[in-house]
């Protein structure tokens, strides 16, 4: 369990740290006029910036929760370690491809440049979808050289974490494809841009989550 | 980018008003009627989780007597007892209701942030809770794996609903924590972003603050509950061994290899002991604002209040396996967990502290609220004293298991959050509903449920120093209890039986208010928070009208020397305070 409660503190530390800094030196007790914008969020961030990062803390201690669990259940007697199927390690490479091109239409639509913004979507909507394939492939790999979630605790771990990767990687599908579909159709172009802006956040964190995972499902 | 906080924004840009009747009560993405939904929902299950829990009396007090209570059913009543408790009534109520209610007008917003999102939470959790009631229904009937839903019993032929219950409640629980993770990001959302100008963080109500910090504990610590229940779902359907041990069962081998019961431990305490604070610190962010309401003090050390919210909140991830001295662990261990929870034990007694010094002097109105507000001071102090006890491993391990521990956590966090349910209740009924309520009836409610909760719970404790253990379905024959120790159980069952019939009057001043309860006063108990300051009682959709107010102090500005009235609303400016004023408010 030290693994989540690393994770934890860090995550509850730069929260209360932040709680903390804005109760320190004041009198609440006095009525005075307070600085124009205290009432506003750190960094004067809007609601859905806020928001997404509540919930990439929510999936964080998700995550770190298997992976503790996954370092205890490791030290019993019946565990076999699984050989992960090569195919991972080009997932992993369309996975950092999607990440990129996701950063790459991004910028375009922070420039204000329209006109990459299409292409640059449906490229990274491909190789989401081909790393969620070459997922499935994988496991298939598996299932044909043997290997099912109930083998091994190793196999049914490796089973239930990229399994619920893939989850999170729907999910985030979900509001790419909305944001394309808006694109495409014309409406909402200013919400499309915040779209892809989170988008890109969400990307890049459940490729953070993908290479921890992988780095401990390799190294064991 | 430039952004305008909802708060900020133009009022007529920003909502429609719901035209039918559909959308005003039912599809309703107003948080006050969301708030209501909530409510309702979450009583009427604690209502059948009630129930249980007299059946439950019943068999305790008078064994044999009653043919419907079978040990299996009887499994079932404590299991879906403690949990409808715990989880779909308190959580449901303290966040998605009061969360829901106070957080906007107390914040001084118009809505939750996401108001969709918002209505999405409340049906999500409605369908958790019907998932839940189905259980009751299918064939075996709903699981008696006791609320902790321990492997390997939970899911091994011998324990009642394996086949259907078992499954229902972690399906019921996966969606459940879906939707308090939609209400949960709009509270925090909400209590960081959309405040009105002037709302600082330490200005606003320790009952924001209690709602923030349980909202952050449950964002974080829920998923340790999801994780655990999948886990058990594939245990179960699929038979993976993340927490089965190798075992035969019945003589027949399930496939099990070498699981871990303890892990599963480890991750349901993770969650188990937060949901212990996601509970209670709404509760003492609620008594707080009562206590200095009704005293018409300030509130004592409000700063010293705040650091404590977020020291208890920090805290509670760290004492968790004091809920498994029982199953073994290293002694260092043990000591490190019994001396977390002793620290937590610090932050917790200032909180107390500042309670009864906030009544000192004061003046003092024993209105219902009022009584519930110093009854729970009681009862939480009489729980967290017997929780030092429990934390200490070589006290727990002797009244583990026993009814010292049933005493134990009901006053702490059932009896104690009740009592501020409440009184919370009855402090914002006025303000949700328009109308007043029948002090008569509410004041017999509070001394029938305070005198008779009592009357349960501190025999429990001595039968627990005598060794009765806890989830017995009869004691059979057991020589180191006297016969006399059936005689309190007998005693206990009675007064359980009068609190729960005396709820009666609860739903009876409630009814008499809707229907013939005078109109209420806007501001009835002369409170200086926002959400009495709205412009109509109960507040509209948008909550304050054109314009949304400005804070210009804390909410605790009681009996201020030098103005007239005993109280200055938040939205009133320095210089604008009322008639009779002399000199500085600096004097304090």
């Amino acid at each position: 369990m030290e693994f989540i409660l690393v994770v934890l503190a860090v995550m509850l530390a730069i929260l209360l740290g932040w709680l903390l800094k804005q109760s320190f030196n004041t009198q609440p007790w006095v009525a005075e006029v307070v600085e124009e914008g205290a009432h506003r969020a750190p960094m004067n961030a809007n609601a859905k910036v806020i928001a997404l990062a509540a919930l990439l803390a929510v999936i964080t201690s998700f995550f770190a929760l298997i992976m503790s669990a996954y370092a205890l259940r490791m030290d019993l007697g019946d565990w076999a370690p699984l050989t992960e199927p090569q195919l991972l390690w080009i997932n992993s490479g369309v996975l950092v491809l999607a990440s990129i091109t996701f950063q790459w239409t991004r910028n375009a639509a922070m420039r204000g440049d329209a006109s990459k913004l299409r292409p640059g979507m449906i490229v990274t909507g491909v190789l989401t979808t081909a790393f969620l394939i070459g997922q499935f492939v994988a496991w298939r790999q598996l299932n044909a050289s043997g290997e099912y979630i109930t083998s091994n605790p190793a196999n049914a771990f490796f089973f239930f974490l990229t399994g619920a990767h893939a989850v999170h990687i729907l999910g985030g599908m979900y509001v790419w494809a909305r944001a394309t579909i808006r694109l495409f159709t014309g409406r909402g172009a200013q919400t499309v841009r915040q779209s892809i802006e989170l988008c890109t956040v969400y990307w890049h964190f459940l490729l953070l989550v993908w290479i921890v995972m992988f780095g401990l499902l390799l190294s064991t | 980018m430039s952004y305008v906080a909802i708060a900020d924004r133009d009022h007529e840009v920003e909502h429609h008003d719901p035209q039918t009747f559909i959308t005003k009560y039912i599809w309703s993405q107003d948080h006050k009627v969301i708030a209501v939904q909530y409510g309702m929902t979450a009583i009427f299950v604690g209502v059948i989780a009630l129930i249980l829990s007299a059946m439950m009396r019943l068999q305790l007090g008078f064994p044999d007597s009653f043919s419907f209570i079978t040990p299996e059913s009887y499994y079932q009543f404590i299991t879906m007892h403690g949990m409808i408790m715990v989880i779909y009534l308190l959580t449901a109520l303290f966040l998605g209701g009061f969360g829901n209610y106070l957080i906007p007008l107390m914040c001084g917003s118009r809505d939750m942030v996401f108001p969709y999102l918002n209505m999405l939470s409340y049906w999500v959790y409605l369908l958790s809770v019907i998932i839940l009631l189905i259980s009751f229904f299918v064939p075996g009937g709903s699981t008696g794996a006791g609320w902790t839903l321990y492997p390997p019993q939970a899911i091994m032929q011998g324990t009642p609903g394996v086949d259907w219950g078992i499954l229902l409640m972690l399906l019921s629980l996966a969606v459940f924590i879906v939707a308090f993770t939609m209400g949960g990001l709009n509270y925090v959302t909400t209590v960081l972003q959309a405040r009105c100008k002037g709302m600082t963080l330490m200005r606003m109500p320790l009952s924001v603050w209690g709602i923030f910090m349980a909202t952050v504990l449950g964002l974080l610590a829920f998923p340790a509950l999801l994780v655990s229940a999948i886990m058990m779902l594939l245990d179960q359907n699929l038979a993976t061994s993340f927490f089965m041990p190798a075992i035969s069962s019945m003589g027949a081998d399930p496939g099990y290899t070498g699981g871990s019961p303890i892990l599963f431990q480890h991750l349901f305490w993770f969650f188990g002991h937060p949901e212990v604070y996601i509970v209670a610190l709404p509760a003492f962010g609620i008594v707080s604002d009562l206590l200095s309401t009704h005293a018409r003090k300030n509130i004592f050390g409000y700063r010293m209040m705040v650091w404590a919210i977020i020291a208890i909140g920090g805290l509670s991830f760290v004492v968790w396996a004091h809920h498994m001295y029982v199953s073994g662990m290293h002694p260092y261990f043990g000591f490190f967990f019994a001396t977390t929870t002793l620290i937590i034990a610090v932050p917790t007694a200032i909180k107390v502290y500042n309670w009864v010094l906030t009544l000192w002097e004061g003046h003092i109105h024993l209105r219902v609220p009022m009584l519930f507000a110093i009854g729970f001071i009681f009862t939480f102090i009489h729980g967290g004293l017997t929780g030092l006890f429990l934390g200490n491993v070589t006290i727990d391990l002797p009244l583990s298991d026993t009814y010292f521990v049933v005493a134990h956590f009901h006053m702490v966090m059932g009896v104690s959050p009740i009592l501020v349910v409440f009184g919370a209740i009855y402090h914002w009924w006025p303000k949700i509903s328009g109308r007043m309520y029948s002090e008569t009836l509410g004041k017999w409610h509070f001394w029938m449920t305070f005198l008779g909760t009592y009357a349960i719970y501190l025999p429990m404790h001595y039968l627990g120093f005598q060794g009765v253990p806890r989830r017995y379905f009869a004691m059979g024959n057991t020589e180191f209890l006297p016969a006399s120790a059936q005689d309190l159980n007998a005693w206990i069952t009675m007064s359980a039986l009068f609190v729960a019939a005396s709820q009666i009057l609860f739903f009876a001043n409630i009814i008499w208010s809707l229907t013939r309860g005078p109109k209420a006063d806007p501001n009835p108990w002369g409170a200086t928070s926002l959400e009495w300051q709205t412009p109509d009682t109960p507040p509209k959709h948008g909550n304050w009208g054109h314009d949304l107010p400005e804070c210009h102090r804390w909410a605790y500005d009681y009996s201020v020397p030098g103005y007239a009235d005993d109280f200055i609303p938040q939205n009133v400016p320095p210089d604008e305070a009322p008639a009779g004023r002399q000199h500085d408010v600096d004097e304090h």
